[in-house]
């Protein structure tokens, strides 16, 4: 073993992104931007009804269109009618006789010689539709008189039992209610839902496409087209952003265009215009809760009870496991002695939302951190004080009764935020902008959350990644993993990683867009758990090459391998201080016929989980954050306008530290868009916000013109250099500091996000 | 009909169908690919190019009236030599791309920007990419790239 430190040359430096040239020149290869000889053009026939049964389809006018190739229905699907990862409920596309659920529910493909012939074919086809009445919300749902699925619209119950709830009420001094709701919120990733799926060299088939989840998508076109997993290849394209919106829709997207590829025998394009996307792919759940909370006269948390329903929408997609996620995360980031939590999935005649940055926890942190800035207001304890006090530590148990070893920065980033806010000072210039302004009130919001890192007890039979490294004979480097680049940078600090591993230049080392051809079943690209899944994976790869490249360069040498060192392209004798260049030593390696690749594979241990009481490690490990926020609410047009936020993050090792800063900086913009004014509006189950003139997501004018950022590293001994996960944190800590802002600017309670101008008038003008 | 027009520098002559639009005329005959579709109706930028010294959506123009214009695509954005265009050089050096859709069009209603207003403020900054969205940096590196880009323009000269 290495018993020289060898200094880090890359980890924790400043890095540019290694796949920001091809971005910035517009050469980078997105779904769309792919052209194949002989494609045909795909677009979608929408039921656009929200409950019924369909009687008939009638293609004749959409066929005689010239230049259509096909139209294609249930009975063109080679393989099984039926999608969904988790729970087999939801067809491929709608067969005659039975139920539309959803507005959005697929029932034919068109295909065509252009996009144009192929949407103007689409709408000539004409559905028969036998209407039913809608379940249009979660109350009507819980009814349960008009059906969404047989037999029940509330299939799914998940909770939570630590204690004794009702001892932990009684031995309180003061108990506190809430209700809350959190709205849907859409993903807006800039590029489209795409897909091209093409008959290929190999006898099956080859898919090309924006997506998270590689695996996800051979298995459901392998179902549909009753193939196997071997004659279904799936590269990823470069990927406009996901936020969860991509992890199970592409396998949707990629079942259609693979009926069309399978029945045209030609490659068939199928890219979503921004009506289609919002229309039919997956969004932030709706959720109602209803919170319980009971508190010795300190501020000490005694017990907590919730209850939440989840619009699950018209199937269940991903929200069996989202909901894993809600139940987890529902009592927020505290040491409670006694927890009760229910959550409860629920169908409804609407969109299926799905996986959206946060996964189910943003409402229910909303929610509970609502619920801790009353107590504080009420007890009159300090918001930040009031969280110390509760806080994980080394030491305590979650809520699912989790105890905690290491890797516990929850109270370092409340005393972050206290200082680089200048807390007592910011108190004072709010109140005297108070005192000098009538029509405006600011309000400074607290809140503090807690993520579990990766898939956790809910998917840890996904819960591995594989790497294969390989060095070419020039010296440059192969990195080939399972896990996506969706912009959030998983290419650069895998590069990164593989860089200090090796000892190479980060420039000669290629981080390949993922094809299941090369690396096997990685799990998903979700969770935040790329840089430690894949990330380790490749670890352990690049190190193994690097015990090899030692050996020989101690050969050559005659240096011992402990004084051997390695970085900024060449390996050194630290005693003799003799040097080669990772290419010299890369040559003599070849010539001595060395294996220089490597496949590396991360799994975690296995956790201990009791999935009938809701009680284990629920997740390997988990990320802390503290965010004050202040905002200005204008009181006569209700308009909120964020001033300037203070956030700190534990990610265990900012293994890129430019790139955490990208991804708070997002993070919080697209939290502040969920708070504030993304709403997605309904009529009888259609979306009427579907583009972004009626769906607004931030401008670069909504943005704070202060965002401070810390970044606290409380290691976690399992992760790559002691990291844990960014991608999903960045965004969860805002809605809730947001809506604690607000409630402290107006003296009313915010109990619904986004919190429009119309929503904080009517609170104004409640008594 | 017959359209003349300048593109990416070059004096080009196409015979085109005048009612597509040029976002489809450009990524699916010339195979220009980096304008991106994102919304098609003009909200979100990412199609941006640039024609007589303007940004314009090109999902809302037509092909007919390329005719006699000066067209410009980020395929056609360099700077001395093979280099990047310092605009682009300041994007990748401030950290201003994440998933890179958004990119093309930033980068070219930034060019807008910078040859009418050398040395924007942030409000004009803002005032000047309000058309062009994009979902994952919050916009902070973007206004930097802006920024560092008008330097590394004023240093060329």
């Amino acid at each position: 073993m290495n018993t020289v430190e060898n200094k880090k040359n890359v980890i924790g430096s400043k890095i540019k992104r290694v796949d920001a040239i091809p971005k910035v020149n517009g050469k980078a290869k997105f779904a769309a931007d792919l052209y194949f000889d002989r494609m045909v053009y795909c677009y979608l026939v929408l039921a656009r009804k929200g409950h019924g049964i369909l009687k008939d389809i009638d293609v004749e006018k959409a066929l005689d269109v010239p230049g259509v190739v096909g139209v294609y229905t249930y009975k063109d699907i080679p393989g099984e009618n039926q999608l969904g990862e988790v729970v087999k409920d939801m067809p491929c596309l709608v067969s005659v006789g039975e139920k539309v659920r959803y507005y959005g529910d697929v029932v034919a493909v068109v295909a065509a010689e252009t996009y144009e012939i192929a949407k103007e074919a689409a709408e000539k086809i004409s559905l028969e539709i036998e209407e039913l009445p809608a379940v249009l919300t979660i109350e009507k749902a819980l009814e349960d008189k008009i059906r969404v699925h047989e037999p029940t619209n509330v299939p799914i119950h998940k909770k939570i039992r630590k204690g004794n709830v009702e001892d932990g009420f009684k031995h309180s001094d003061e108990i506190f209610e809430g209700e809350f709701y959190a709205h849907y919120q859409e993903q807006a990733y800039l590029e489209p839902q795409g897909i091209i799926v093409t008959p290929d060299i190999d006898y099956g088939f080859t898919v090309y496409g924006t997506m998270q989840c590689p695996y996800y998508v051979q298995n459901s076109v392998a179902r549909v087209l009753a193939t196997s997993l071997n004659r279904v290849r799936v590269i990823q394209t470069e990927t406009g952003g996901a936020f969860g919106g991509k992890e199970d829709v592409p396998s949707y997207v990629a079942s259609y265009a693979a009926v069309a590829a399978y029945n045209t025998g030609r490659p068939a394009k199928l890219i979503y215009d921004r009506e289609t996307d919002i229309q039919t792919t997956s969004k932030r759940h709706p959720i109602k809760s209803h919170y319980r909370i009971g508190v010795s006269k300190e501020g000490k948390l005694r017990a907590v009870e919730i209850k939440a329903y989840m619009d699950m929408g018209a199937y269940a997609t991903l929200s069996p496991i989202v909901m894993f996620r809600t139940l987890v995360h529902a009592a927020g980031s505290y040491d409670i002695p006694n927890v009760k939590v229910d959550v409860y999935g629920v169908y409804t005649n609407k969109i299926p939302p799905g996986a959206f940055r946060g996964f189910g926890s943003p409402q229910v942190l909303f929610a509970v951190e609502a619920m801790m800035d009353e107590i504080s207001e009420k007890l009159s304890i300090d918001p930040i004080k009031l969280r110390l006090m509760n806080t994980l530590r080394e030491g305590s148990r979650t809520a699912t009764d989790h105890l905690l070893t290491e890797s516990v920065g929850a109270v370092k980033t409340l005393e972050n935020i206290r200082e680089i806010s200048n807390w007592e000072h910011l108190n004072k210039e709010v109140e005297a902008f108070n005192n000098t302004h009538q029509d405006k009130k600011r309000g400074i919001g607290v809140s503090h959350i807690f993520y579990g890192v990766s898939l956790g007890a809910a998917g840890q039979h996904l819960d591995a990644s594989g790497s294969h490294v390989q060095i070419n004979a020039d010296g440059t480097v192969d990195v080939r993993i399972g896990g996506t680049e969706m912009g959030q940078g998983a290419k650069t600090v895998i590069a990164m990683i593989a860089a200090e591993e090796l000892g190479q230049h980060i420039e000669k080392i290629n981080v390949h867009q993922p094809d299941t051809a090369f690396v096997p079943d990685s799990g998903p690209t979700v969770a935040s758990r790329t840089t430690v899944y894949s990330g380790n994976a490749t670890r352990l790869a690049a190190s193994e090459l690097r015990q090899r490249l030692i050996d020989v360069f101690c050969n050559l040498t005659g240096a011992l391998a402990e004084n051997v060192q390695w970085g900024n392209g060449k390996f050194l004798d630290s005693l003799s201080g003799q040097e080669i260049s990772f290419e010299n030593l890369v040559e003599h390696a070849f010539r001595k016929n060395a294996k220089l690749n490597e496949t590396g594979w991360y799994k975690t241990a296995s956790l201990e989980w009791d999935a009938e009481k809701g009680i284990g490690e629920a997740y390997v490990t988990y990320s802390f954050a503290s965010q004050i926020v202040v905002v200005e609410v204008n009181l006569n047009t209700g308009q909120t306008k964020v001033v300037k936020a203070y956030t700190s993050h534990d990610v265990g090792k900012a293994l890129n530290p430019e790139g955490i800063i990208g991804q708070v900086q997002g993070g919080f913009v697209q939290g502040m868009g969920y708070a504030l004014f993304e709403d997605l509006k309904f009529k009888n189950g259609q979306i009427l916000t579907d583009n972004f003139n009626t769906y607004i997501i931030p401008t670069i004018h909504e943005i704070p013109e202060e965002l401070i950022i810390d970044i606290v590293e409380e290691p976690f001994s399992r992760g790559p250099y002691g990291a844990k996960g960014i991608g999903e944190p960045s965004l969860m800590p805002t809605p809730a500091a947001i809506a604690n802002a607000i409630s402290r600017a107006i003296g009313k309670r915010i109990k619904r996000i986004p919190a429009t101008p119309e929503y904080i008038l009517k609170l104004i003008k409640e008594d | 009909m017959i359209v003349e027009f300048t593109l990416n520098g070059e004096k080009v002559k196409y015979d085109v169908r005048p009612d597509k639009r040029v976002l489809d005329f450009f990524r699916d005959e010339l195979g220009l690919t980096g304008p991106k579709e994102a919304c098609g109706e003009g909200e979100c930028g990412a199609c941006t190019i640039i024609v007589d010294g303007l940004n314009v959506h090109s999902c809302l123009m037509l092909a007919a009236e390329l005719d006699g214009k000066d067209v410009w695509t980020i395929e056609g954005l360099k700077g001395p030599g093979e280099k990047l265009h310092p605009i682009q050089e300041a994007f990748v050096e401030a950290g201003a791309i994440q998933c890179g859709f958004c990119t093309p069009g930033m980068v070219m209603s930034t060019k807008v920007l910078l040859d009418n207003n050398p040395s924007p403020t942030r409000e004009e900054i803002k005032k000047a990419l309000e058309g062009n969205l994009c979902r994952c940096t919050g916009y902070y590196k973007i206004i930097e790239a802006v920024e560092l880009a008008a330097e590394k323009l004023k240093g060329d000269g």
